[in-house]
């Protein structure tokens, strides 16, 4: 079974969901016998870390020889990825359910004829006939879904976070790649880019912290901040917060915001409303934080604290610290 | 322009979720349906793009059956030009998509809009698929859409860590984020002016769908909560390091 895996960079940084994408790779087809996995990297990046995929399953890495994919176009990367799918003789892509994924997927379905499971949480459940069944959540997270997939040719996109790398091998061989695409094929032209910086992605990280109207305002969030920085956690908030412009809109997590699943969400004086509950509730761990003992969100949530927060705040960070120093 | 704006029907966003008996669809007993909350942006989004050039005509696309003949006539109320409806119940994006891109390319439009994703199943999918299948770019996750010069457009959208600013070459596929703009409610004029205008039923060109749903469940129920005073953070601290290990 041949699997192409398309791996993503960022500034010639591998991303987290590189790592990611082949160890869902092999952990989901680690039964098939024959299984082959062909990494290619989207833009070049350092050739150790590029052949340290290997310690996560990669078989080989197609590294591209020119720089034309270090930026994203989705038109340039749709075409590279075809290109290496024809190349490889692969009947399954693999890719995280990204951004970039999300733009190169549906493009991808159609362009190869392939039927697409896209952003499933789970590596698939492989039946004997050769078939697979895959979960995803379904409005909005407040349900699953099971499908069943089959076809010669297969797309499989999983949700960042689904599931934890696990090393099995040793690094394998990166192979310079060349790849036919011209740039003439880009339909965007990329004018500016506003990273931000020094943050960890929300939708990236393992522990987020999330302000709610409980706070009061903006000028209250350094309390946020530095319970996020003691367990390196990314920062997020409701949507009447960002609403408010007191956070920026790019922080909105529930139904008509980001959807999140961290190993750690803390929710700080938020109420727990059906719609902000739909972004984040298949978090693994729930902490709320709420002087409202009937709050909504102690419903969902695995561990509570009645109370203030500008009293919670300052002592939860400070027993942080202390275990970290410890 | 011509634009095209792709509506879907989804339970209002307040719904307690639950499916039938075998589990195949949703109970729909007593739910409400709205406007998908991105599409409803990208009609708004299409009206502003109109009046700030003086021209143009807005068509609205649903693929489904007329169960959803009041949320198109309601996008008319907001000032949708007329309505389209495809008829038949599709099962997947591909499906919907393969729809829509028939019926544009039977019409000449100049821009397609479309929502981030809907939140019933999801899929953020139909925007590129239509893309692909209509062969024009795709912004996908736009926070902002401006008219640029000779024909292109310029768009913020949002990616992974950061956002970006990009130009893009008309006709295109835009999907739309919140922070585009506010939806706008419809006024009595507009409610009257929705009932003599178009809402044309087509024939499906039958694409069948790739993907089908075995079957739903609800997310598994979390275990009750474990409360603690607010001078026990030490033992917070513990149960996250040592019972959840996630600190
Ligand atoms: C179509 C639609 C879509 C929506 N989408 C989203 C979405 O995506 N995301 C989202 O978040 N919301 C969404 N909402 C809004 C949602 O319904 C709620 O209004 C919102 O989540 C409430 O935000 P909040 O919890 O910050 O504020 P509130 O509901 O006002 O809750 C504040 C909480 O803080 C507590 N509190 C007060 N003071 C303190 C203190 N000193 N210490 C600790 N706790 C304190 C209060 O007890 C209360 O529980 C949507 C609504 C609609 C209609
Ligand atoms: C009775 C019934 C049962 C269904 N059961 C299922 C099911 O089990 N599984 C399933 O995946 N789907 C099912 N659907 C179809 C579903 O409602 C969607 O239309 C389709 O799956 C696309 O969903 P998506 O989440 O991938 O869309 P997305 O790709 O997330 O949608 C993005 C955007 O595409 C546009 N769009 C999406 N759907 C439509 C549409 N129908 N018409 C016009 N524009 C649209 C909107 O602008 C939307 O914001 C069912 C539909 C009906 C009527």
């Amino acid at each position: 079974m041949k699997i192409l895996v398309y791996a993503e960079q960022q500034d010639g940084h591998l991303k987290k969901s590189a790592v990611e994408a082949v160890s869902f790779a092999r952990q989901s087809f680690e039964s098939r016998g024959d299984l082959n996995i062909t990494v290619l990297l989207g833009g070049q990046v350092d050739t150790q870390a590029a052949a340290e995929l290997g310690l996560y399953g990669a078989n080989s890495v197609w590294m591209p020889a020119e720089s034309i994919l270090n930026s994203f176009e989705v038109h340039l990367h749709a075409l590279a990825i075809q290109q290496a799918l024809a190349e490889s003789g692969a009947e399954v892509l693999v890719m995280a359910h990204t951004y970039c994924g999300k733009s190169l997927v549906p493009r991808l379905s159609v362009a190869w004829d392939a039927v697409l499971a896209a952003g499933v949480n789970s590596p698939p459940e492989c039946a004997s006939d050769g078939s697979w069944k895959v979960y995803r959540t379904v409005y909005s997270n407040k349900g699953i879904a099971s499908y069943s997939v089959s076809g010669v040719r297969r797309i499989l996109s999983f949700l960042p976070n689904a599931l934890k790398p696990v090393e099995c091998s040793s690094p394998c061989t990166v192979f310079p790649w060349n790849t036919t695409v011209n740039s003439a094929a880009a339909k965007t032209r990329s004018l500016e880019l506003q990273k931000v910086q020094g943050k960890i992605p929300l939708t990236e990280a393992e522990r987020v912290i999330s302000g709610g109207r409980g706070l009061k305002g903006p000028e209250h969030w350094h309390l946020i901040e530095d319970l996020a920085e003691v367990c390196d956690a990314a920062t997020a908030c409701s949507k009447p917060v960002s609403d408010m412009h007191w956070r920026s809109h790019d922080e909105h997590v529930g139904q008509t915001g980001i959807t999140i699943k961290p190993d750690l969400y803390m929710a700080v004086g938020i109420s727990g409303a059906i719609q902000h509950l739909a972004g984040v509730s298949s978090s693994k761990t729930i902490v709320a934080i709420n002087t409202d003992r009937e709050a909504p969100f102690f419903k969902v949530a695995d561990y509570g604290v009645v109370g203030d927060a500008f009293e919670v705040l300052p002592q939860l960070t400070q027993a942080i610290r202390r275990l970290r120093k410890g | 322009m011509n634009i095209l704006v792709c509506l879907s029907q989804v339970p209002d966003t307040t719904t307690k979720i639950s499916f039938t008996s075998d589990n195949k669809e949703l109970n729909k007993a007593g739910v409400q349906y709205i406007i998908n909350p991105y599409d409803e942006l990208a009609l708004t989004k299409a009206l502003e793009l109109n009046e700030a050039s003086g021209g143009g005509s807005i068509t609205v696309v649903h693929v489904g059956g007329a169960d959803a003949e009041p949320v198109l006539r309601k996008a008319l109320a907001i000032g949708a030009d007329q309505a389209v409806r495809i008829d038949t119940a599709p099962m997947d994006a591909r499906q919907v998509a393969a729809e829509i891109a028939h019926f544009v390319s039977s019409a000449s439009f100049d821009l397609v809009l479309a929502g981030r994703e809907s939140i019933d199943y999801n899929g953020g999918l139909v925007g590129g698929m239509l893309a692909e299948y209509l062969d024009w770019p795709l912004v996908n996750v736009a926070t902002s859409i401006e008219g640029g010069a000779g024909g292109s457009m310029i768009v913020c959208r949002d990616m992974d860590g950061g956002r970006e600013k990009l130009e893009v070459y008309l006709p295109a596929v835009i999907t739309c984020q919140k922070e585009l703009t506010e939806p706008r409610i419809p006024n009595m004029r507009g409610i009257m002016a929705a009932r003599t205008k178009p809402l044309q039923v087509l024939a499906p060109q039958g694409k069948g769908a790739d993907m089908h749903v075995l079957e739903h469940a609800l997310p598994p129920s979390r275990q009750a909560c474990r409360f603690f005073e607010v001078h026990q953070m030490d033992e917070l601290v513990e149960a996250l390091h040592q019972q959840a290990k996630v600190l």
